[in-house]
């Protein structure tokens, strides 16, 4: 436990005894009250999450001329000052380095907001794919809280007093404690959600500031997981991952196939000869989770594999994503979800979102009934 | 009635030749949030050490072991739709199944109240 990193807000943590597990090298929540408690919240409240662990790259230097585009799947020069989008950066392979969001501080200042456990992987690829302008690696010096659920934004108005009106994917700064702070209206829940980057000197004071409101709880990780999975969205190292393409992975509209990037002739490739295998979302007939590394069955054949599963709260049964052969035609069909012997769940393709009742899209001025 | 409790955390209410059977509360805070579990049928006759359901929570699937042998006379069919009763009250509301006894383990593998006490101690 004495290798792992801790946040700064682990102190404010530890006074309330969460149970505590290890993720990308830091010692974070996995739940406080319980998950599946933690999931309700946040679908019909206020949850914050401890998500300072994620990696946070800084870029200055003209756009066009660093050739920094042909880093990202999305066009940079599309992104409007003030807004981020999401895509990836691939290998030579159209192998997924990471996915992450691209927000456009400024005409020439980019930040760059990746996963934790490919924060170093990230920087090296970037850095290999530039040629002018300045990268840095500033996760160190950025805390990061998430504050997500139906009520999030009239707290964020009331008891921080930000008078926040922001669409999806709008980045803004803001004043805190005399401290210069942005938000961004982004997550990984599906419900009306911000993202706040701020100094890590003021983050355990407005953690506490945000606990102490009545609307709001803390979530941890567990809770994480079943929120962005209820979505569909994809975990890095689970359902993407250098050994999955965004056209196996069902995610090529977070592509821009009219710019240059690393990774762009594997895809033409790819879409000129067929992808092997594909991404599947399913529910099951049952209160039964598939779990990660089950087996998906059609007609006694193994087809592929399960990448990501749980118990979904909001709709009382299993879901998963998976990759299957893409040969396999499974439409309509039900098939089966297997672990040995023991296991064999009934499950069928679902379409995403599994959750359809989030509040994402609330418009900005919303009151919630 | 006398209750029991097993190093696999079930415990037993013993009256007569019935026996009440669920987790004890140890085990549900292990499993953490359930949610889902398979009930025995009524009716089926079963050894003790053998599976007597699976259960599953957020974390993991898992199986719950039988601590007597018998024939199964009724379910908590409650916790088909809300498993969670167990986490609540593990010992009271989220008991599992109820059963006819026709043998009972070794006295040596079933524990009072206090040794069950100490043996979660133990377990850190």
């Amino acid at each position: 436990m004495n290798k792992l990193k801790k946040t700064p807000l682990y102190e404010e943590h530890s006074r309330i005894n969460p149970e505590f597990g290890s993720f990308a090298g830091w010692i974070l929540p996995l739940f406080y009250e319980g998950i599946i408690p933690e999931h309700n919240h946040c679908r019909t409240n206020c949850s914050i999450f401890d998500t300072c662990h994620m990696g946070i790259l800084n870029f200055k230097g003209d756009i066009a001329a660093s050739g920094i585009e042909t880093a990202f799947t999305r066009s940079i020069s599309r992104i409007p000052n003030g807004h981020g989008k999401y895509g990836f950066i691939l290998n030579e392979n159209a192998g997924i380095i990471d996915d992450l969001i691209l927000f456009r501080i400024s005409d020439d200042e980019l930040m760059i907001v990746v996963n934790a456990s490919t924060v170093n992987k990230d920087f090296k690829a970037i850095s290999e794919r530039i040629k002018s302008g300045e990268l840095t690696d500033v996760s160190k010096n950025t805390a990061k809280i998430d504050i997500q659920g139906p009520l999030c934004l009239d707290v964020l108005r009331d008891t921080l007093n930000l008078p926040v009106e922001q669409k999806l994917f709008e980045i803004r700064k803001y004043a805190l404690l005399d401290k210069k702070i942005l938000l961004s209206r982004t997550g990984y829940t599906g419900e009306l959600g911000y993202e706040l980057f701020l100094p890590p000197d003021i983050a355990p004071r407005i953690w506490r500031t945000l606990i102490n409101d009545p609307r709001v709880k803390p979530a941890g990780l567990g809770a994480r997981d079943i929120l962005r999975l209820e979505m569909g969205y994809s975990l890095y190292g689970s359902d993407i991952s250098e050994d999955t393409t965004p056209l196996q992975a069902d995610l090529a509209f977070f592509i821009d196939m009219d710019k240059n990037f690393v990774g762009k002739d594997a895809l033409l490739e790819e879409k000129k000869r067929g992808h092997e295998k594909c991404k599947i979302a399913f529910a099951t007939e049952s209160r039964r989770a598939p779990r990660q590394g089950y087996s998906i069955l059609l007609d006694n054949i193994e087809i592929g594999k399960v990448s990501s599963g749980t118990f979904a709260p909001s709709l009382n049964c299993g879901i998963g994503l998976g990759y299957i052969d893409s040969k396999s035609k499974v439409s309509d069909a039900t098939f089966m979800i297997t672990k040995g012997k023991s296991i064999n769940i009934a499950a069928k393709l679902v379409k995403l979102p599994f959750y359809k009742k989030g509040t994402l899209r609330y418009p900005h001025t919303n009151t919630l009934h | 009635m006398n209750i029991f409790y097993t190093n696999e955390h079930e415990w037993l209410k013993i009256d007569g030749d019935q026996a009440v059977i669920g987790i004890t509360e140890y085990a549900a805070k292990q499993l953490g949030d359930i949610t889902y579990i398979e009930l025995p049928q009524i009716g089926t006759s079963i050894k003790v050490t053998e599976v007597l359901c699976d259960i599953e929570s957020v974390k993991a699937a898992s199986d719950i072991y039988c601590p007597v042998s018998g024939q199964i006379t009724e379910v908590n069919s409650k916790l088909q739709d809300s498993p969670e009763i167990i986490n609540a009250s593990p010992q009271e509301d989220g008991w599992i199944a109820k059963i006819h006894i026709q043998e009972l383990p070794d006295k040596s593998l079933l524990m009072d109240h206090q040794q069950y006490t100490q043996y979660i101690d133990s377990l850190g």
